[in-house]
């Protein structure tokens, strides 16, 4: 080969390269609070890191390969509108997903419903997001905050415990939860009441307090929805003054590792939870998952905000697989009843209400080694708990 | 009776670490005046570095030793704060320190971050009082027993330093009269800086000892904070046995609340912290400021003229090239622009009061987000049609100015802006806990603008003509008679009074047009965003447009302005950045060193003196 | 003749200190009345519920035959009294003209206009005023750059700005050289000459006081012990016991009597 082709080659192979990665890439706008709450955002990244490499590696999406732009907002919706604005007129994203707090899924869903931007709100819990404010163009991949307290209320269902007490921070999602809890245990069991009910102000719990009054209540069983800082000193001064002693305790993503493991030799034994248990899967895509995961971060546990990163991107190539291209209407329609293979086995993009069946995981928390866990857990198809198609049909707004 | 009992012992265990947090930024602000925002980083610091050092040191000897340490290290970072970055502005206008220590708030959440992770930290607990005591039949926790012992010894402890030491007699003589210690013949400085490690360590102390009841995480630094200010308002700022009394009502209270008011925990704090406010403005054991002890204090401002040709020109060719910005770029510029036009409306709105009026606001925000709200609830109840709900915004935040200012013209300095923020609070816990109404923090989503302003181009365009021309009649009034007046109420109030001034009405007019004004912001901002969420209300908010004001130099006109712009663009970049807090947080304390004048001040003098500029007239 | 000013019984305690005590007097129209006494005797007191700035703990003030008690200074001014203060307290970030300018707004109630700009206000009005103190050079320099001297006859036009039938002058010449007073007393004579205002002033330098007062009055430790022209308050036993510590005044009156 004579010098010059080769640097001909050379050239036209660079050239090729360098085209197909900077013009060619499909891009993704991810917006999320990576400071704020660096505890969960940080998991979800790599989940998305994880799945993005393995896409690309298998050849891309429609032969391109997929690049996340990620975009920090500092937990302010304002400034996450104004991110997405510039993630799809400037640099060029296709759509956008992210977000971990309701009320920014809730900002960037509302400018996705005006300008017509799809948005796949992987993380945030509030289930306005898909009835009461949903619209064509917003899709939600989590577990629903109703069908998660649907699961726990089931369970309750079935104990002889007629007094109730709540601990929810006091915030939209805390009331949602209560609220869903109450509907669906009511229904259950009409003779149940709800002696205490406990609003501590989101991460400011004063915990030995909380425990007082709820004790002074003398319910039966309670129903905890409190969460990271907020979690662990209720757990604290309620293992420490004897609140859970013969009491069911059902607690609402208790079980998710990001609130279990730093409870360490702390977390409360015998709660009825939901959560992610991926320490006990022997097989299948969710143990494979759990493998890929932990080969990438060796020094890392799947939290579930990993798993929520991993589907968020599976769920992305898919729409784009089945789309076949970029166009937003074409996504659009490719995200109607959209199947995607995940790690918790087929998913669909339920038409009626742009929300997933991701399901989720319930269980009794145990101790072992030292550490939270959940045992005798089973995964929940969420399809029988949600809403009626007609409830959810009043609950949405009109197209 | 035993619950009762149980309630108020769980109510002084609770005071502990507060009251340990509370009399360190109350010391620090009595003898420094600095309202320090990073005593709650502080804090922080201190629960990392306990957890740190209670793993490393074995038993119930390294438990305690680990909590002392904390307090020491804690205390050396404060030091290490004072002199790197707030003894270059001691000369600076009074309150401009708060800017620099909220640098440092961003600096420190980053180092945490780096250092400790992000998985939030479980508190070890202390060997030996692990498990309860039964009073009256209640389980107490022995620890917390431990810290009601402790609290006692720790306010004697201070009690006796303050009143029997000589650095304590200095520090009393600092706190009532800062000229006194000069006097003395006392080094200020490292007075200062004495001050400074005690408070720190305090705060320090404060994180680590409160880590058996919970741990340590990366939002706690602004958790406490808002707690902290209110403990030190209650208790008279600059009071260490205030902090004593404050803590524990503010506990108690807490522990009541929770029990019989559970859905209201969030205002209670507030209400209390007003109502003792117009009871005894200055705090249960506060002293009444000297007049002139706030806001104005360093070189005074500058007389003001009216821009002449040259600068109505600049503004003229600024003002077309922003006018053409769609012809020639794309529809983010137009977002980012229409963002910090709008920021910088708010912040021009609240230098009209601080700047011009010598009234430091803690809570503008309150009638950014109450402006804003008050747009969003017609549209969402009433279908209001956009026009209607928009002017609506500045009415409603205008009358809402109206009501609070009344009542916080009474006092002054440190303490109004107190008051400000004890109703800044109790707007955003009404936003927040309003669920029926208000959506709570799922707030208001899918307020748009009508049809015929839609387009990025079009509301770019109505925020550029609303925005400006709201900068502009602010800037007007200024150099309107209303505007010297309300300069001569805070140049010299007494004058102002014997030639027939009003002065409380006077500035009551201001905070009212202040507070339209910022509406008017809060109308712009929730129909360019389409949704309106309590963190517009948040306390955040409020201290984001203070910043930027003092940023920009407070004792200019434009400060407010040229500093939210500064801001704006500097966060549009900086956030790409991976850590960019961390870099921030140094870009304002760099700020803050370089330009003590803050950037139009520092511009102006420097520019005269190496002759860009003629010395303005009147200062010859 | 109606008395421009007439204070009765005019008391004032802090806390369980009385610093003014049953003081009572008249200003008539066109006199230049000197309130004289040691430090702390109580000048400024008076002077600060005369001009509303303390409530008195009792006693009462009428200006022209109307009760003024208690009523905020700024209303006071309204009813045509000037005022200046020991310690000056103008406007540091206003010119020296603006300053004026400022009271002339006031006086003229233009305080909530919103046009024109405030520097162009009345800005004739305040040049005379200042001409009259001598200021009129200085109109366009920053207050804050003033010599303390220049501060008091600024002071001193502000005070005219309002066409006041009634000036208080709380030591209107401290800070100044001596040439300077003499100079700023001279001019207050004038005043009070050419246009009829009464003066009540209070003053440390006998020089100045004796020279240009009508009356005098002598306050010690809140109580008045004398009253009348300068002979008889020279004359006066109780006077010469307060000063015999200073002596100022007697040897004041060797050098010039
Ligand atoms: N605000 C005040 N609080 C307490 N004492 C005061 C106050 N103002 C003045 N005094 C006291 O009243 C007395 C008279 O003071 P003042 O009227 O200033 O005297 P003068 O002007 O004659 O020098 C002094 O003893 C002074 O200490
Ligand atoms: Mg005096």
């Amino acid at each position: 080969m004579s010098l010059k082709t080769l640097i001909a080659a050379s050239a036209a192979l660079l050239a090729a390269t360098c085209s197909s990665f900077a013009a060619d890439s499909i891009k993704i706008g991810e917006i999320n609070h990576y400071k704020r709450l660096a505890a969960f955002a940080e998991p979800y990244k790599k989940g998305i890191e994880l799945a993005q490499k393995e896409i690309n590696d298998a050849g891309g999406v429609l032969d391109r390969p997929l690049e996340f732009i990620f975009r920090d907002d500092n937990g302010k919706p304002g400034d996450a509108v104004k991110i997405a604005e510039e993630l799809m007129t400037r640099e060029g994203a296709v759509m956008l997903t992210g977000s971990i707090l309701s009320n920014v899924g809730l900002a960037i869903a509302s400018l996705a419903g005006e300008k017509g931007y799809i948005y796949l709100a992987a993380e945030p819990l509030a289930d306005a997001l898909v009835w009461e404010s949903g619209n064509p163009y917003t899709f939600r991949l989590r577990t629903s905050t109703y069908v998660q307290a649907a699961l726990l209320a089931e369970e309750a269902a079935k104990t002889d415990a007629i007094r109730y007490a709540t601990i929810a921070p006091n915030y939209a999602y805390g009331t949602a939860a209560v609220a869903a809890f109450k509907e669906n245990l009511k229904k259950l069991k009409p003779e149940v009441e709800f002696v205490s009910e406990q609003w501590p102000a989101l991460f400011k719990i004063d915990a030995g307090s909380e425990v007082q009054a709820i004790e002074a209540a003398k319910p039966d069983a309670i129903y905890n929805v409190t969460f990271g800082p907020d979690l662990q000193k209720f757990v604290r001064e309620g293992s420490l003054r004897g609140l859970f002693d013969d009491r069911k305790v059902y607690g609402l993503l208790t079980g998710e590792p990001e609130y279990l493991d730093p409870l360490g030799d702390e977390a409360p034994e015998g709660w009825f939870v939901t959560g992610y248990p991926w320490y006990g899967f022997t097989e299948g895509p969710a143990k494979d998952f759990v493998d890929a995961y932990m080969a990438a971060y060796p020094d890392e546990t799947p939290k579930i905000g990993s798993l929520v990163g991993y589907m968020t991107v599976k769920s992305i190539a898919a729409a784009l697989k089945k789309a076949g291209s970029t166009e937003t209407p074409a996504l659009l329609a490719a995200f109607e009843d959209l199947k995607v293979d995940t790690p918790m086995g087929e998913i669909v993009y339920r038409g009626i209400d742009n929300q997933s069946t991701m399901g989720a995981y319930v269980g009794t928390t145990a101790l072992k080694d030292g550490k939270g866990v959940m045992v005798d857990w089973s995964y929940k198809d969420p399809v029988p708990y949600m809403p009626s198609d007609e409830e959810i049909k009043a609950k949405r707004p009109a197209e | 009776m035993g619950l009762f009992v149980a309630q108020i012992l769980t109510g002084l265990a609770n005071a502990a670490a507060l009251f340990l947090v509370a009399s360190g930024l109350s010391l620090i602000f009595g003898v420094t005046r600095i309202v320090n925002f990073a005593h709650g980083s502080l804090y922080m610091l201190g629960a990392y570095f306990g957890i740190t050092l209670m793993n490393t040191l074995p038993g119930a000897f390294g438990f305690w030793s680990a909590i002392l340490l904390s307090g020491l290290i804690i205390g050396l970072i404060g030091v290490i704060i004072e002199i790197c970055v707030l003894r270059p502005v001691y000369r600076a206008p009074e309150l401009f320190q708060l800017v620099a220590t909220f640098g440092v708030i961003l600096v420190i959440q980053d180092l945490a971050l780096m250092i400790w992770g992000a998985e939030d930290r479980l508190g070890p607990r202390a060997p030996g009082l692990k498990s309860v005591v039964r009073i009256m039949g209640e389980p107490v926790p022995q620890y917390d027993l431990a810290l009601i012992a402790i609290t006692p010894f720790i306010l004697l402890g201070l009690w006796w330093l303050i009143t029997k030491t000589r650095i304590g007699i200095l520090v009393r003589a600092a706190t009532q009269d800062r000229e006194m210690v000069g006097a003395l013949g006392v080094n200020q400085s490292w007075l200062f800086t004495g001050v400074f490690f005690l408070g720190s360590a305090l705060a320090g102390l404060g994180g680590a000892i409160q880590l058996p009841k919970g741990g340590a995480d990366l939002l706690m630094d602004l958790n406490i904070i808002s707690s902290v200010f209110v403990v030190v308002v209650i208790g008279g700022m600059g009071s260490i046995p205030g902090a004593f009394v404050a803590s524990v009502l503010i506990s108690v209270l807490n522990v009541f609340g929770v029990a019989y008011l559970p859905q209201s925990t969030l205002v209670l704090m507030y209400v209390v912290m007003a109502v003792v406010l117009l009871l005894r403005p200055y705090g249960l054991f506060g002293r009444e400021e000297k007049a002139g002890e706030h806001g104005q204090a360093g070189e005074p401002d500058r007389p003001i003229r009216p821009a002449g040709l040259y600068g109505r020109i600049a503004v003229a060719a600024l003002l077309a090239v922003l006018a053409l910005i769609p012809v020639f770029s794309g529809s983010f510029t137009q977002v980012l622009l229409t963002d910090i036009i709008i920021f910088c409306l708010f912040a021009a709105s609240l230098q009209f009061m601080l700047s011009t009026g010598g009234l430091v606001s803690f809570g503008h925000a309150a009638y950014f987000g109450g402006g804003a709200y008050a747009a969003a609830l017609l549209v969402s109840y009433s279908d209001t049609p956009m026009e209607i709900a928009f002017m609506f915004a500045p009415l409603a935040a205008g009358l809402l100015a109206i009501l609070f200012g009344w009542f916080c013209i009474r006092l002054s300095g440190v303490y109004f802006a107190m008051l400000t923020l004890a109703f800044s609070q109790l707007i955003w816990s009404a936003a927040f806990q309003w669920y029926e109404v208000t959506g709570g923090d799922d707030g208001l989503v899918n307020i748009w603008p009508a049809k015929w302003l839609s387009g990025t181009n079009a509301y770019y365009y109505f925020t550029l003509i609303v925005g400006v021309g709201g900068i502009i009649l602010l800037r007007h009034l200024t150099h309107a008679p209303i505007g010297y007046a309300l300069r001569g109420t805070r140049d010299s109030a007494r004058q102002a009074e014997a030639t027939g001034i009003n002065v409380k009405l006077i500035q009551w007019t201001a905070f009212s047009i202040a507070g339209a004004l910022a509406g008017l912001a809060g109308g712009l901002f929730v129909f360019s965003k389409g949704s309106i969420f309590p963190n517009e209300l948040e306390i955040a908010k409020s201290f984001d447009a203070l910043i930027v004001v003092f940023l920009g130099g407070v004792k200019t006109l434009s400060g407010g302005v040229v500093g939210a712009g500064f801001m704006e663009v500097a966060k549009d970049w900086l956030t790409r950045l991976e850590y960019w807090r961390l870099i921030l947080g140094l870009v304002i304390i760099g700020v803050v060193i370089i330009a003590p004048d803050g950037i139009v001040g520092t511009l102006r003098k420097v520019s005269e003196r190496i002759g860009l500029r003629r010395t303005e007239e009147f200062m010859k | 003749m109606n008395a421009v000013l007439k204070v009765s019984g005019l008391n004032r305690f802090f806390g369980g200190i009385q610093a003014v005590k049953d003081v009572t007097f008249e200003v008539a129209p066109g006199e230049l009345k000197a309130l004289i006494g040691p430090n702390g005797a109580g000048k400024s007191t008076c002077f600060n519920m005369l001009m509303g700035q303390l409530p008195p703990s009792s006693g009462k003030v009428f200006l022209n035959g109307e009760e003024i008690t208690g009523k905020p200074p700024r209303d006071i001014w309204r009813r045509g009294v000037g005022r200046t203060f020991q310690i000056t307290g103008t406007y540091q970030s206003m010119t020296v003209a603006e300053n004026v300018q400022m009271a002339l707004m006031s006086h003229h109630r233009r305080i909530f206009a919103i046009r024109p700009y405030a520097y162009k206000l009345y800005r004739e009005e305040a040049m005379a005023l200042l001409e009259i103190v001598g200021m009129a050079d200085q109109a366009d320099r920053a207050c804050a750059i003033l010599a303390y001297g220049d501060l008091k006859r600024l002071e001193l036009a502000i005070a005219l700005a309002n066409e006041p039938t009634l000036l208080l002058m709380d030591e209107p010449t401290a800070g100044m050289a001596p040439k300077e007073r003499i100079r700023l007393m001279q001019l207050t004579a004038d005043i009070v000459r050419e246009r009829g205002v009464s003066v009540l002033f209070t003053e440390h330098d006998m020089d100045v006081v004796f020279a240009h007062a009508h009356h005098i009055m002598v306050l010690n430790r809140g109580e008045l012990i004398a009253e009348g022209t300068a002979t008889e308050v020279r004359n006066n036993k109780k006077v010469q016991e307060v000063y015999l510590g200073g002596g100022m005044l007697f040897n004041k009156e060797d050098t010039h009597a």
